[in-house]
């Protein structure tokens, strides 16, 4: 094979891109940029140049999350399932076992470094929908041993379920606990009675690590992640480092949280409220 | 030389088939574990590591000891050290050993080992610790075998293990620093986040590398014809004295640090291990009993008439190796993870199989020992009758 796994996931990225942008379904980058948004790399190292758009990488995915919207329980409940579906995700009934990419917690979690007991009684109750921040610093790709993970040029924090040994030194590493492990084979419970699996989306094997990927196999399909395809109202998916880009107007806009920005890992995931 | 471990007392061989029936339950352990996944272990999404990372840095430490005998031998020409210091090595090699074994048991995906060779990640803590214990390793083998051989010839040293010998000095202080930098390197879990670990991990280290040397060397004393003077065990103990009061300083500076400060994140992992946190308190118990049994082994050793009580010594230095075991070996990896990310408590107890499986790879490295212990008791028997 003269293109191995990563240069196949990095092309395959690119061209999703490219993909994206020529058919004008998404605001992503502008046209011709592609070699440009190489100068980033994908080291684990991630210098974070994100601060300044100018000298950055010209793509950042980033995802807002509107959790005002989430007043209404049953998008939750839509979001997650979407998600389900798309990535095979294994349910298993004990807590220890757990295996999550996208999932709900309670202000006083989410946000624990900022607990502030006099929170607005609206705020504290809303469900905030949890997921890989994609950091554009992310120190799960710092301490990885084999580079199983590692950031794409694009900003997504990519997961090589093949390369990857096991060894949960990224679990340790993740301040946001956005990262899972397969304690157990995860086809046992997708092998449950009218479990729907999604035949275009690999099973994982047990003893690897798993996360959000930001739908990377959708997006080099020109489609939206899954879950902003599910409550596109919720979820704003977009190119950070393209001013005009929807998100970069949303966020002009609204008021946004970050998790953890002390630690200067600068997440992609942001929540208006 | 290594065929002396083949003649022995039947007392030795029926240590040695004990240890080696261990190991087989263990390996079936394991075998359970290849089969049905890290499951089987008490380890979940919150506390992602659980006894075999722990015994992993412990063992780190305990080979790392050995360069505590190594440098007054060989850097200050310490002469009453030159019959023991390879036993300090033989422990070092028995160490790494676990400590190899203890990362393959907690990989899940054992096979794929090698891909750390075939993807070598220098931005990753833990390609320089494989480079690091692996280094350690061949160096002990290597100084060990060879100054014993040329001891069994009444020869000196071959000048060309001399360099490895003083290369064995800071590769012994790297490979416990990169042990600890695996931790200290981590944002967001705040026992770990301290500019203090790799030092208090080397203090801990020779105090804890050191006190085995001294239970084994008492030991070995009873079950051979080979002496060891005295004085050289009594400066060993007083190593292990001087390093232990270091760790419990640096453990008082992390506890200065966290309550005075009164930031909440650095309170809340001390607080659990010490006082239980919002009602979890597993290993409060643990805990308490390492501190009551560092304090009693510094004083033991502290006092010069109960330090040269042999029965004495071995209270101080089992207490010290057991205050610095549960410390390290447990407390400091689980302590790390609680609270989670989120600010909410798992807890973690290894399961049945999980802890068979480590108590297994105790008996490989004691297995080790026993061989390497059997071929330098023997050179140093027949030196002493020649």
């Amino acid at each position: 094979m003269s293109m191995d796994r990563r240069e196949f996931l990095k092309a395959a990225g690119l061209s999703a891109v490219a993909g994206l942008g020529a058919k004008g379904a998404f605001d992503l980058f502008m046209p011709g940029d592609v070699d440009a948004s190489e100068h980033g790399g994908h080291s684990g190292h991630g210098h974070g140049h994100g601060d300044e758009a100018e000298a950055g990488p010209k793509i950042r995915l980033a995802m807002a999350i509107d959790v005002l919207q989430l007043k209404d329980h049953s998008k939750v409940d839509k979001i997650k399932a979407a998600c389900d579906n798309a990535h095979n995700i294994p349910h298993w009934d004990s807590k220890d076992d757990e295996v999550k990419w996208i999932w709900e917690d309670e202000y006083e979690h989410v946000f624990p470094d900022t607990h502030n007991e006099y929170l607005a009684d609206e705020v504290r109750e809303l469900p905030f929908l949890l997921m890989c921040n994609h950091c554009d610093d992310p120190p799960c790709a710092r301490v990885c041993p084999v580079e199983a993970t590692f950031k794409r040029p694009d900003g997504i924090v990519a997961q090589d379920y093949h390369r990857c040994i096991g060894c949960r030194f990224c679990m340790a590493a993740c301040p946001y606990g956005s990262r899972s492990f397969n304690w157990f084979d995860p086809r046992i419970p997708l092998r449950a009675e009218g479990r729907k699996l999604n035949p275009r989306f690999p099973t994982r094997m047990r003893g690897v690590v798993e996360k959000c990927n930001f739908c990377v196999e959708r997006l080099a399909e020109g489609k939206q992640p899954a879950c902003v395809e599910a409550c596109p109202d919720v979820m704003i998916f977009g190119n950070l480092a393209d001013p005009n880009s929807e998100i970069r107007k949303v966020l002009r806009k609204r008021v946004s949280l970050r998790r953890k920005l002390e630690l200067g890992t600068k997440p992609s995931v942001f929540y208006l409220v | 030389m290594i065929e002396r471990a083949l003649k022995g007392s039947p007392k030795y061989w029926g240590w040695v088939i004990f240890l080696l029936a261990i190991i087989s339950v263990g390996f079936l352990c394991y075998l359970y574990q290849l089969k049905n996944g890290l499951g089987i272990t008490g380890m979940s999404r919150d506390i992602s590591w659980g006894v075999y990372i722990a015994q992993f840095t412990y063992f780190v430490g305990v080979a790392a000891g050995a360069v505590m005998l190594v440098i007054p031998k060989y850097l200050h020409h310490y002469q009453k050290y030159a019959k023991i210091v390879v036993f300090g090595e033989f422990i070092a090699i028995a160490a790494v050993t676990m400590c190899l074994l203890f990362i393959v048991v907690d990989i899940g995906q054992p096979m794929r080992m090698l891909n750390v060779l075939l993807h070598p990640t220098p931005h990753s803590m833990l390609f320089y610790d494989m480079i690091v214990l692996n280094g350690y390793l061949a160096i002990n083998i290597i100084v060990g075998y060879n100054t014993l051989l040329a001891d069994r010839k009444g020869l000196p040293c071959p000048g060309w293990v001399k360099p490895f010998i003083y290369l064995s000095i800071p590769w012994a202080i790297s490979i416990h620093t990169v042990t600890a930098f695996l931790y200290a390197g981590v944002p967001g879990r705040h026992l770990w986040l301290t500019a203090v670990m790799a030092p208090r991990f080397l203090a801990s280290a020779f105090a804890a590398g050191p006190s085995l040397l001294i239970m084994l060397l008492l030991f070995v004393q009873k079950v051979s014809k080979f002496k060891v003077d005295p004085e050289a065990i009594q400066s060993v103990a007083k190593t292990v004295c001087y390093a232990m009061i270091v760790n419990m300083f640096l453990m008082f500076m992390e506890f200065f640090t966290a309550y005075y400060s009164h930031i909440p994140g650095h309170i809340a992992p001390l607080e659990y291990l010490f006082f239980g946190l919002h009602g979890h308190d597993s290993l409060v118990g643990f805990m308490r009993f390492s501190m009551v049994a560092g304090f009693l082994g510094i004083f033991v050793l502290l006092v010069p008439a109960l330090r040269r009580s042999n029965k004495w010594l071995v209270l101080g230095v089992a207490s010290v190796f057991l205050a610095t075991l549960i410390d390290k070996g447990v407390g400091l990896v689980i302590g790390g993870f609680i609270p989670n990310p989120f600010e909410t408590i798992t807890e973690y107890s290894a399961t049945f199989p999980e802890i068979m499986i480590a108590i297994s790879i105790w008996a490989v490295g004691a297995l080790v020992l026993t061989v390497l212990y059997k071929v330098a008791l023997s050179v140093r028997e027949e030196q002493q009758i020649a």
